[in-house]
This record gives C-alpha cells, structure tokens and sequence, in this order.
C-alpha cells in the first residue's frame, strides 16, 4: 500500500472507513487518559491550579503549526505530484488547522488572565499566534472564494508554500519587535525544566491531539470527496435537464 | 570549434533579446500606469489622504504626531502599495496581453520581476518622493522625514513583490480586493516592524538605524527571490 494507491478516492473511501473507528477509539481512550493524568497532577507552587490549562494549551498551540506542515506537503503533492488527494487533504485540514489555533489563543487568554492579569499581551508569542490564525482564515477565504475546487487547489497550495516560508520570518521579526518595546514578562515553562509529574500528562496529551488530528482530518476528507461526488452528480442532473 | 562559437552567440543573442523584451515591458507599463486611465498616481492621492485623516483620528497634538509619523506614513504608504496591487496583472488579463507575456519566449519569472520593478517604479517610488511633503504635516524634522523616506526606499519593494504574489493568485481567481488585502497583509507584517523600527530608531530610538535596517533591506532582497517564482508558477497553473 503506497501512497499512490490511495490516489483512487473508492479505495481511500474503503479504507478510511475501516480504520477511523480505530482511530476514533484510541483517540478517546488517550484523551481520557490524558485528561485523568492532568486532573490529578498535582498543582505548581507558584501557579495552583492554573497550571492544568498548560495541558490543553501546549498540544493545541503545537498543532496549530504542525497542521500548516501537513497542509505544506499537500500543497506539494498537489503542485508537484499531481496527487489527486492532495488538495482534498489540503482543504481539509484549513478549518481544523483554524480551529487549534483559535483554542490554543482562546486557552493562552485564559491561562494569561490569573497569571499575567490580563487576557491579551501584545507578546511575541502571542503575536505571531495571532497571524497564523489570521493566515488560516485567509487560506480558507481563498478556498470558499473559488467554484472549482482544482483551480482553488493550485492557488491555495501556492499560498500555503509562501506562508510557510514566510511564517518563520515572521515568528522571527515579531520576536526582535517584542525585545524592542518590552521586556519579556512570560514565565516560560520550557521542555527540560519542567518536572515529570507535568511532563508525562503533557506527553499523553499531545499524542491524543495528534491522534484527534488525524481521526478528523480523515473524517472531513472523506466528507470532501463525497461532497464533490454529490457536486459533481448536481452538476451533471442540471446539464442533463438543460438540454 | 566553429559550432560553438555558433551556440555561443546564439545564446548570446537570446540573452540581448531577453533583456531588450524586459526593458520594452518595463517601459509599457510604466508609460500606461502614468496616462491617463493608469491609476498609478491615485496611490499618491489616497497616501495623502491617509495621512490628512490622521490627525483627525487623534487629534491635532503636534507632540503626538510627531512621536507617531514615521508609524502613520508606514502605515499609509503599504494601504497605498496594497491599493494599487490590483492594477498589476488585471488590466494586462482583461486586454490578453497577459495570456502573450505568459506564452512568450522570456522566462515567465522575468516578466513577473519586470513588471513588478515597473509598478514600483511607476506606484511606489511616488510614495516615497511625497513623503517629506507629509513628514511635514506630521511635524517631522528633516532627519526624521529623511530616516522615512529612506527606510520605505528599502522597505517598499519588498511590499510590492510579495504583494504581486497574492495579485497573481487575484487574477488567476477573477476575484480581486478585499480577499487580495486579506491575503497579502499578513505577509507584508515583517516589512512593517522593521520598517517602523529603523525608522523609530533613527528618530529617537537608543539601538542603532543600521540593524533593522539590513534586515529591512535582507526582506527586500528574499522577497525578490520569492515573488517572482511564486507569482509565475500561480500564473502558469491558474490560467486557462
């Protein structure tokens, strides 16, 4: 099984449909584990209870990138190999994409406002999140804006490409700008100091995202090419009631 | 031997033809930009008019415009360049003149590169010889106006060749301005704050100008690179 057999929208319909509720499962039983563990973590010393958004926040945030790599080598399939699934993963993965961004800004505000005292700082951080998001919701205008889905294709893998390679620069200007004007004011609880008792939960936690990520990104591309089959039939009823 | 030589000037000679089909493209557009119908120097018009709203919006505080210029001319000069973005691919669409430019022989990237410099030429540069007329509306001393000016000579092609990407997607779409600006601002984000940041920086700043401002110029030179490939592959994978 290679990737090119998936390029048959039947065959990749056939498998999917086998393997989500497998997916779906070990999704659930990972998340109730996780979320078990990160209840009965115990609390941090500085920040009480506050301490367990990090376990909802961390994996979204990280998916929120990770999900513009999946749509970057989509848009290279779609440019480059001419998969037939790429555009249709590509599209699929815009809105979920948009969505851990928006829970990971909704949760960072959260978390800010009992630890920082406010909702939004303009962070760098913070910041750089913010434009992600605004570019997701770009990338998924540009989809809706066209009728044929393999001419939005092409436009939204080229954008993508661009944003991916703009997205360091701009994750590393908006860093310089922050130094400018403030200084920092994030506590940081980076990987190697943070203790295991918060390390595990977190771990757990980020691989059932991931997995979540994987169980919807299959849902909504079979949703896709059955919605295209559905397009595609309108299509055809009209033309044929036109003549 | 004589059949290289023979290769060679024929290269040569495709090499001359390039470069004169490029220079005869940059000389097209910036002749129709500037007549009548062009719409090049309605940028400059809605650059000062973004600027004379200003002091409406915050009040006419000299103090406060001052320590606020060099943000304000920023900021109305990328809705400038953002404004007349549409102009670069669309008109050459309708008339079909896009289809022989991306059919000719020239390397599409070229083209792209070309007209890019000519709509900078003829929409961006205006910008920046306006500016010190602004700088002093804003109460800008004549360092201050100068670092501007300076700062958008470096900065604004840069807006312009990452902004032609999003105007060769627009086109490839038939659809054009506000999803145009939804997709090209955030791109153009890195310019701005180091834009705005060499400029603070030579007001008043304690960093050095010379910082930011090579980043500011690096942008602009990677965005060279970028826009064109980009541009031209949207152009050859979008139209029909």
């Amino acid at each position: 099984m290679t990737l090119i057999d998936l390029a048959n929208p039947t065959r990749f319909l056939s498998l999917t449909a086998r393997l989500l509720p497998w997916l779906a499962a070990a999704t659930t039983a990972l998340l109730l584990i996780g979320l078990y563990q990160s209840a009965v973590a115990p609390d941090d010393y500085q920040q009480g209870a506050t301490v367990k958004i990090m376990f909802v926040h961390v994996p979204n945030a990280w998916l929120s990138m990770l999900v513009w790599g999946v749509m970057s080598l989509a848009a290279l399939g779609t440019l480059v190999w001419r998969h037939p699934l790429a555009d249709v993963a590509a599209k699929a993965a815009a809105p979920i994409g948009a969505a851990f961004t928006f829970l990971a800004l909704v949760t960072g505000s959260l978390w800010g406002r009992p630890m920082w005292g406010t909702y939004w700082e303009w962070d760098a951080r913070l910041t750089s999140v913010l434009i992600l998001f605004l570019m997701y919701l770009g990338l998924i205008a540009l989809w809706r804006a066209v009728e044929d889905p393999s001419r939005a294709a092409r436009a939204a893998a080229i954008l993508t490409l661009v944003g991916a390679i703009n997205l360091p620069i701009i994750k590393f200007s908006v860093d310089w700008w922050n130094t400018l004007h403030q200084p920092a004011s994030v506590m940081r609880l980076g990987g190697p100091s943070l203790d295991r008792a918060f390390l595990i939960p977190l771990l757990v936690m980020a691989v059932a995202f991931s997995l979540l990520f994987v169980t919807l990104h299959l849902a909504a591309m079979r949703n896709e090419i059955l919605r295209r089959r559905v397009r595609s039939l309108q299509m055809m009823q009209a033309s044929q009631r036109s003549v | 031997m004589v059949a290289v030589r023979a290769g060679h000037t024929k290269q040569a000679r495709t090499a001359v033809l390039d470069m004169t089909a490029l220079a005869a493209l940059i000389g097209r557009d910036i002749k129709i930009a500037l007549r009548v119908g062009g719409g090049a120097l309605i940028g400059v018009l809605f650059f000062l008019t973004v600027v004379v709203l200003m002091p409406f919006a915050v009040g006419p505080d000299l103090a406060l415009l001052t320590r606020l210029g060099p943000a304000i001319l920023w900021l109305g000069a990328l809705l400038a360049s953002l404004l007349t973005l549409d102009r670069l691919f669309m008109a050459d669409h309708e008339d079909g003149s896009l289809y022989l430019i991306v059919m000719g022989r020239t390397p599409l990237e070229l083209s792209c590169a070309a007209k890019a410099l000519a709509h900078w030429l003829a929409a961006g540069l205006p910008l920046i010889i306006a500016t010190p007329v602004l700088g002093l509306l804003l109460n800008l001393d004549a360092t201050s106006t100068s670092a501007v000016a300076l700062t958008l000579l470096a900065g604004t092609p840069a807006l312009t060749f990452t902004g032609m990407i999003g105007a060769a997607l627009a086109v490839t779409l038939h659809r054009g301005g506000l999803l145009l600006a939804v997709l090209v601002l955030p791109l153009s984000i890195p310019v701005l704050i180091f834009g705005v940041a060499a400029s603070q920086a030579a007001i008043s700043g304690p960093l050095s100008f010379g910082t930011p401002f090579s980043i500011l110029c690096a942008l602009s030179l990677a965005s060279f690179v970028i826009g064109p490939f980009a541009a031209a592959a949207s152009l050859r994978h979008g139209l029909d």
